[in-house]
């Protein structure tokens, strides 16, 4: 049996005094979606950004496809460009065109040449649906078309599996359709996503499982159709209450 | 009737512009306009000065700028880093250089450098008045400069650099590719006002002693004076600084608002 995408044992990170997360236990599967939710501050996003190490877990071990990126002679750096990352602010790089947005690491980390690069970008942005903005700067784009040049942008790297951090947070409501196409489309291709959200249309309808996370824990994890319509514990039912 | 604020607004412009007519005419009346003239302006030693005011006491200075500022970015550049550096005595180190040579008036620096280190080791700095410019402005400089770059790189927001990691790319490469080309832009204006300061600076040369040859415009203007026992020459001196530095200073002007524009 092949090893699972990510699998996570008892996964603790404390900020100083603040102990965020507090124990987390999770595999996500080859080609699984699974839609992390939860109130604000209870440690999703922390959770993420451990998975490719932004974040440095205080204990616990996080294996992607069988590799301890805990251990300290894990080359941490190889095993992120297997991991495509999506952030809340886009991150795209300024100074830089979409293009090169795109190339920049392709060059740099993989030592792809110029052509097969470029190449690899136009795919990408095509099937984010932004080949018309490939010599644009970030500056002279939307919110949505940022985010959409930023999955491209991690697609390119070809990785194994893509995580989303809170990605249509900081968009305005009437760009958020185009960016969750684009991941209901990724998804259908098969990939392996983790995406921490707040939409709640998309998690049903895309998720193969939701995790509600409160306070540092994973309260209850299961598919869309019974964790959104018949929760099991009684946090999870008051979460889904204020928000639905 | 008490007056408008209006009306005392109106009043009080025209008492200043009176203030203002009075001081002129006295000035008229009361200078000796023909000694201000013969001190100052003097044709004569106006045209003796050329062309070796532009062809070697302007390159000079230019030259002395562009070598410190040269030394002074690298140094800079390697202050900042260490400044940021894990290590703590790397940061100790830095902090201490960066604190004493901004606290040194730059015309001691120049003094030590000059005449310290040639008593104190029997050593002369090779190089000449070139060398000196090196080490004692470039070293100022440095220190100026790096707490400016390490500002620049400072504020680049974080998300930058975790895009950068997130894609593979090195703490190195991020530095290089991704953090650095947005922290210039940042840092460009300040910089050139650095320069703009630092052509300035070189005129504490003089005290270094200068042959015909090395002169800049400081030093030139001041041989040049005691010789037409008049002061026309530092007026040429003067002139000359501002023709070099106002283009910069509205070339900073320029930058600062473009920058403000891309945000």
């Amino acid at each position: 049996m092949t090893n699972p995408a990510i699998k996570i044992d008892s996964l603790h990170k404390s900020f100083g005094d603040l102990h965020v997360l507090r124990g987390i236990d999770l595999e996500v599967h080859e080609g699984e979606v699974v839609c992390v939710i939860g109130p604000s501050g209870s440690g999703k996003s922390t959770l993420l950004r451990c998975v490719n190490r932004l974040e440095d877990p205080t204990s616990g071990t996080i294996l992607i496809e069988g590799e301890d990126i805990t251990d300290p002679d894990a080359d941490v750096d190889a095993v992120r460009t297997r991991i495509g990352m999506v952030f809340q602010q886009f991150n795209l790089f300024p100074h830089l065109t979409v293009l090169r947005n795109l190339t920049i690491a392709q060059r740099k980390v993989l030592g792809r040449p110029e052509s097969e690069a470029r190449r690899i970008a136009e795919v990408n942005l095509e099937r984010v649906g932004m080949i018309d903005k490939i010599d644009a700067y970030p500056a002279h784009l939307s919110g949505g078309q940022m985010q959409r040049a930023a999955i491209a942008r991690a697609l390119s790297m070809n990785p194994d599996m893509m995580l989303f951090d809170e990605p249509t947070s900081a968009l305005d409501p009437e760009l958020v359709g185009e960016v969750l196409d684009v991941m209901r489309a990724l998804a259908g291709e098969g990939m392996t996503m983790m995406v921490v959200t707040h939409e709640m249309g998309f998690a049903r309808e895309v998720a193969d499982r939701i995790m509600f996370m409160d306070e540092g824990l994973v309260v209850e994890e299961g598919p869309p159709t019974q964790l959104l319509v018949d929760p099991r514990h009684e946090r999870t039912r008051r979460f889904l209450s204020m928000i639905l | 009737m008490p007056a408008s604020p209006r009306q005392r607004q109106r009043r009080l412009r025209i008492s200043l512009y009176a203030v203002l007519g009075l001081l002129a005419v006295a000035a008229v009346f009361v200078a000796d306009w023909e000694r201000i003239r013969f001190n100052f302006l003097r044709w004569d030693t106006f045209l003796e000065m050329f062309p070796q005011v532009i062809s070697q006491a302007a390159v000079n200075t230019l030259v002395y700028t562009l070598i410190a500022f040269g030394v002074g970015i690298v140094l800079a550049l390697i202050l900042a880093f260490m400044r940021l550096a894990p290590v703590a005595p790397l940061r100790w180190i830095s902090t201490v250089y960066i604190e004493a040579l901004r606290s040194v008036p730059a015309l001691v620096t120049i003094l030590l450098v000059a005449y310290g280190i040639p008593i104190a080791f029997q050593w002369r700095i090779p190089g000449g008045l070139y060398g000196i410019a090196a080490i004692a402005l470039g070293g100022v400089a440095g220190a100026y400069m790096a707490e400016t770059i390490r500002a620049g790189i400072e504020a680049v927001p974080r998300g930058q650099r975790e895009a950068a990691r997130s894609l593979g790319m090195r703490p190195s490469q991020a530095m290089w590719w991704i953090i650095l080309p947005q922290a210039f832009r940042i840092i460009v204006p300040p910089l050139t006002n650095e320069f703009v300061l630092l052509i300035k600076d070189t005129s504490l040369l003089y005290v270094a002693g200068s042959t015909p040859i090395t002169r800049e415009l400081t030093s030139f203007g001041r041989a040049q004076a005691q010789t037409s026992r008049n002061a026309t020459p530092y007026i040429v001196a003067a002139l000359a600084y501002v023709v070099i530095t106002i283009p910069l200073t509205w070339l900073v002007r320029r930058l600062e608002r473009r920058n403000a524009r891309s945000r």
